[in-house]
């Protein structure tokens, strides 16, 4: 692939750059295949930018006379201005950000060439995996076996090679309950816990479809599962009315009369189209710069975001109950088992287990609920809010599971090992990113076009030493216990630190949190002295 | 049962959480005082002053008991079940006569007794010392006096005794103007801005109507330009919305007529009256205290509560006063009606921006005691402290407390003192158990004799500074930025939980940030003084070496 045949202009002189938090300057404007550069000419001064194209969501152009402005709203929630003098310059560096930042061939994507100095690709990649987290649950080993059916991810394309299922269903039977569920996702154990020995499983929807089919290895698969004990729940992602019509698309529901000793919860959770709308009008309110609060509430509440944030809090509460308190398993999923359910999963585990919250196991848990179990990144992280393109599989259910994690942080500020500035890199990172990480929308894509050997891994870049404090929490104090939040819509809000991330308040606020590091260090200093 | 100590018990009640379907058994006391609840398993008590309960009311019977739902003014509602009714109405009628003191002289103040003697309580007092205040600002000086006309509160009786006026005030200019003032309340000054010498002046509306005019009232207002010579004119902020004001005037009020007056500059603000900030909490109160709440029904009822909105409009005019005054150089007068909510809302809180002295903990305590109490916010109709007419009471004190939080949000290193000082003088405006805050004015307060017969909440608070700092507050910071530039876009204000979910505990993050700073810096200054210990031996044996660990 040639970038240079979409950089007709790939130099400008004289151009000026207005971006939030800065004054205006004057500079140089540089496009390459990658990157927007650009460098301020004043004397003394160097300030640079480097933009990934991949980062920008939306180009505007405008011209008037001779010159023409290029308005660049990035995933990432920036929004920068650039002057540039000359009209046909101006359209063809518009032409080229539109056509470079939205390129298809992942290939050809920036992490494939991205080569920093302390980072070899000799490096392990990545932090975990399912036979990691198996071989270290020895508790698991009794009831549950590593089956390695998905070797060549012919039985279900967007699992892992590996998998953990019930020490007395064979392969053969897994591979029946595979074409029971829908996309092949069968159920399978994301989650032991070790305090009582329940798990946590999940799938996708079984394809019972409008003539109520069954299939007796799903259902002797789930009877293995709470073998011994009196009952499991099953919480679908749906309303009950949703499950319903999904039998009539060929999908459906665990039924009670064939799976009596497990009790369905639905909880209705938004996804996909809806969930991208919601992130659009909320993104759409905070830039409105109106000095108007009833606009301001009204278009808040009209959103619906934090309506989300509850009801993923409130889901994964529930799930984390049944586990913990009540102490049944629990199999978790909605239709394609790739979104809602990885929400809510990821979101119990950190409320029960504390192993998960470290800035480590916190990143483990990433990879394995979101990376290896097959959300689709690349789909669901096309585009961000800005973009003019047509919806296709867009859905910010990655960056809903973020904004969750730091309503917990919040009501639990010295319960999780990592801070904010963690979430704030990993909702940037899944949109536009130097790493290979969030490439593809499944381990065997990956694996096809040889991500691992071919790009960095961010999980293990975030734990280089330079970059490990910033990330890390300083008042971290691990405990035990279970993290329950509280769902009041009292007690939640609206993450500032991301979505309002480029104005001067929430500056001063990151300030205070640098304030609050250099502190901790500096007692902790004295304390040790 | 009746108790030879004086108070009445009734056990087995149970209290419910507002919240949940949690309860927790217990016995009930009601002391001379307070109404106490002791759980029975833990002996934790709940303990509740009776001048903070605002209403009680009896539910009808249940199988369980009889309810009993009790609303305070520092947002706590406690809702318990007595099992036996005759035991609930007791209280409940005991309560009801125990709400409604008829004379200042029932209210706690006049009883607690923290066992100080005269000479602490004398010293508490003389903790906040207005004159050293306007000496700190550079006053008296070459423009402005301390004048003695207001010195038997003839003039005004709702001012103080001692006011600053320009020093081209003569006294007849000065009653002239009071008598051209609604009660009295002529123009002074109340924060004096060193720097550019630009005045804050604040005074009620004018008895204008619809044409009248006072020469007096007229050249006092010159007086105050005059004063100023950085400026040609000087700010007239009338805080009331204009259809208020001009409503006013069919009274025979009003505002002032840019005609008459040389050199003003006028303008609206629109801050609305204390009947709507009434109406407004109340509905707000009612949406955040509806249970199952969603979270659409929470924010559109936020929204149509406009609580958020009353909020940013004085932090709007407040941010419009000080730019004034520090960008312009502009002297400004701030009114309203009678010159003692939103002009105090306005003129307190634009100091604060101005001031980084105001966002101490004892600048802040001196901002109060300034333009609260001595220019005669009325705390006692406000706070509902006796039994008054309920169209009188209206949040607006607790406004100005939710703004400077606003702002302690926008700029964490600003300020000295933490959320839980706001919330600890919040409690005290209600509780009547310190002087400062009983009667509606200066004059009142004297006849009272509060400085000899009650103590003051400021040495109170003094004395327990250490929990109410705020471990980010910076001086330095202060130093880059004097004077505070808040953003009022609406996104910036967020509902108070702490304050109106303050003794809901469910509701808040079950970890504190503050919390932990404050153990760990006292853990490090424990750890100092060790090490200042162990220094300070001379010759220290080897097993002390203080760069061991310890």
């Amino acid at each position: 692939m040639e970038f240079s045949e979409h950089i007709k202009t790939a130099n400008v002189e004289d151009v000026v750059l207005r971006q939030p938090l800065h004054p205006p300057s004057r500079g140089t404007l540089c496009i390459t295949g990658h990157h927007l550069l650009f460098s301020d000419r004043e004397e003394g001064s160097s300030r640079q930018l480097l933009l990934l194209l991949r980062n920008i969501d939306a180009v505007e152009k405008r011209i008037s006379g001779s010159s023409g402005t290029i308005t660049i709203k990035c995933k990432d929630m920036r929004v920068l201005h650039l002057d540039i003098p000359g009209m046909e310059q101006c359209l063809n560096i518009a032409h080229s950000i539109e056509t470079l930042s939205c390129l298809d061939g992942v290939a050809a994507m920036y992490p494939f060439f991205y080569r920093p100095s302390d980072l070899s690709l000799q490096n392990q990649w990545g932090l975990s995996s399912t036979e990691k987290y198996y071989s270290q649950m020895k508790e698991l080993h009794n009831r549950w076996r590593l089956s390695s059916v998905n070797r060549d991810y012919s039985v279900c394309p967007s699992y892992p090679p590996a998998v953990i299922i019930p020490q007395n269903t064979d392969d053969d039977m897994l591979k029946k309950v595979a074409k029971f569920r829908q996309g092949g996702r069968f159920p399978a154990l994301c989650y032991y816990h070790r305090k009582n020995g329940m798990v946590i499983l999940r799938s996708s929807q079984p394809l019972t479809g409008a003539n109520r089919k069954r299939c007796r290895e799903d259902e002797h698969l789930l009877q293995a599962v709470i073998d011994g004990s009196d009952k499991g729940y099953i919480i679908d992602t749906r309303s009950s009315q949703q499950a319903q019509q999904a039998r009539m698309t060929g999908g459906g529901f665990e039924s009670k009369s064939s799976y009596s000793h497990w009790k369905r919860l639905h909880r209705q959770m938004e996804r996909g189209k809806a969930l991208q709308e919601s992130l659009i009008k909320l993104v759409e309110a905070c830039g409105d710069e109106s000095h108007n609060m009833d606009r301001w509430l009204s278009k808040l509440e009209n959103s619906k975001w934090l309506s989300h944030v509850q009801t993923a809090l409130s889901t994964a509460g529930l799930l984390a109950e049944c586990v913990e308190r009540d102490g049944h398993s629990v199999l978790v999923h909605g239709s394609e088992g790739t979104d809602s359910t990885l929400l809510i999963s990821t979101l119990a585990q950190l409320i029960m287990d504390p192993c998960c919250r470290t800035l480590e196991g916190f990143l483990a848990l990433l990879e394995r609920e979101w990376v290896q179990a097959g959300h689709p990144f690349q789909q669901r992280c096309a585009h961000f809010a800005y973009s003019h393109a047509r919806l296709q599989q867009e859905s910010p259910v990655f960056l809903l599971m973020l904004d969750c994690v730091w309503q917990l942080w919040r009501q639990f500020p010295l319960a999780l090992g990592f801070s904010e500035a963690l979430l704030l890199r990993l909702a940037t990172e899944a949109y536009a990113s130097d790493y290979g990480t969030f490439l593809c929308n499944s381990h065997q894509e990956r694996c096809a076009l040889g991500v691992t050997e071919n790009t960095h891994c961010l999980f293990q870049a975030l734990l280089r030493p330079t970059e490990r404090d910033y990330y890390s929490n300083p008042l971290y104090e691990p405990t035990e216990l279970a993290i329950w939040p509280s769902v009041h819509p009292q007690s939640l809000q609206l993450w500032r630190g991301f979505f309002l991330r480029w104005t001067q308040q929430a500056r001063q606020l990151e300030e205070a949190q640098e304030e609050i590091r250099n502190m901790v260090i500096e007692w902790g200093k004295m304390a040790l002295s | 049962e009746e108790h030879g100590q004086g108070y009445t018990s009734v056990e087995q009640v149970r209290l419910l959480d507002r919240f949940s379907n949690k309860s927790t058994n217990g016995t009930l006391y009601l002391t001379a005082t307070h109404l106490i609840f002791v759980e029975s398993s833990s002996n934790n008590s709940t303990s509740i002053l009776h001048h903070h309960i605002a209403s009680v009311e009896k539910l009808s019977l249940t199988t369980t008991g009889c309810p009993l739902v009790i609303q305070c003014r520092n947002f706590r509602v406690v809702h318990f079940v007595v099992q036996r009714e005759r035991d609930c109405h007791d209280i409940y009628s005991s309560l009801l006569r125990l709400l409604r003191p008829v004379s200042y002289e029932e209210l706690y103040a006049f009883s607690y007794n923290p066992k100080q003697n005269d000479q602490q309580r004398e010293e508490g007092w003389q903790l906040i010392d207005l004159g050293a205040e306007f000496e700190r600002m550079g006053v008296p000086c070459d423009q402005w006096q301390l004048t003695d006309v207001n010195r038997d509160y003839k003039v005004c009786e709702t001012y103080p005794r001692d006011l600053y006026v320009p020093i081209t005030a003569s006294k007849p200019i000065i009653v002239g103007s009071s008598k051209f003032r609604s009660k009295g309340r002529f123009p002074v000054l109340t924060y004096f801005y060193q720097e550019k010498k630009a005045a804050v002046c604040r005074c009620s509306q004018p008895l204008s109507g619809f044409s009248a005019r006072c020469l007096e009232d007229e050249s006092l207002l010159q007086a105050i330009s005059k004063a100023n010579h950085n400026s040609r004119f000087v700010y007239v902020m009338d805080t009331r919305p204009k259809l208020n004001a001009l409503a006013n005037r069919a009274a025979g009020k009003g505002y002032e007529n840019e005609d008459n007056y040389s050199n003003i500059r006028f303008q609206f603000v629109g801050i609305e009256n204390i009947h709507v900030m009434r109406t407004s909490l109340q509905k707000l109160l009612e949406v955040i205290g509806t249970r199952s709440l969603n979270m659409s029904d929470y924010l559109v009822g936020l929204e149509s509560s406009g609580w958020l909105r009353h909020i940013k409009a004085v932090v709007d005019a407040a941010i419009f006063l000080t730019k004034a005054v520090t960008v312009e150089g502009a002297s400004v007068l701030v009114h309203c009606s009678d010159g003692w909510d939103r002009t105090a809302q306005v003129c307190s809180l634009g100091a604060l921006l101005m001031d980084p002295y105001y966002r101490t903990m004892k600048g802040f305590m001196v901002l109060i005691e300034k333009d609260w109490i001595s220019f005669g916010h009325k705390f006692a109709d406000r706070c509902d402290q006796l039994d008054g007419d309920p169209k009188e009471v209206s949040p607006i004190f607790t406004q100005f407390l939710e703004c400077v939080w606003q702002l302690t949000e926008q700029f964490p290193q600003a300020f000295e003192f933490s959320e839980w000082f706001l919330l600890q003088i919040h409690e005290h405006v209600h509780s009547c158990q310190y002087g400062n805050f009983l009667g509606n004015n200066q004059r009142q307060r004297e006849e009272l004799q509060l400085r000899e017969r009650t103590h003051s909440l400021w040495a109170f608070l003094m004395s327990e500074k250490q929990n109410y700092l705020n471990p980010f507050y910076s001086p330095a910071y202060s130093e880059v930025h004097p004077v505070l530039a808040p953003s009022t876009l609406p996104y910036n204000f967020k509902f108070w939980r702490n304050m109106y979910h303050q003794f809901d505990r469910s509701m808040h993050p079950r970890q504190s940030i503050l919390k932990a700073i404050l153990t760990l810096r006292d853990n490090s200054r424990n750890a100092e003084s060790t090490l200042q210990a162990l220094e300070s031996v001379t010759a220290p044996p080897a097993w002390c070496d203080p760069h061991r660990d310890l």
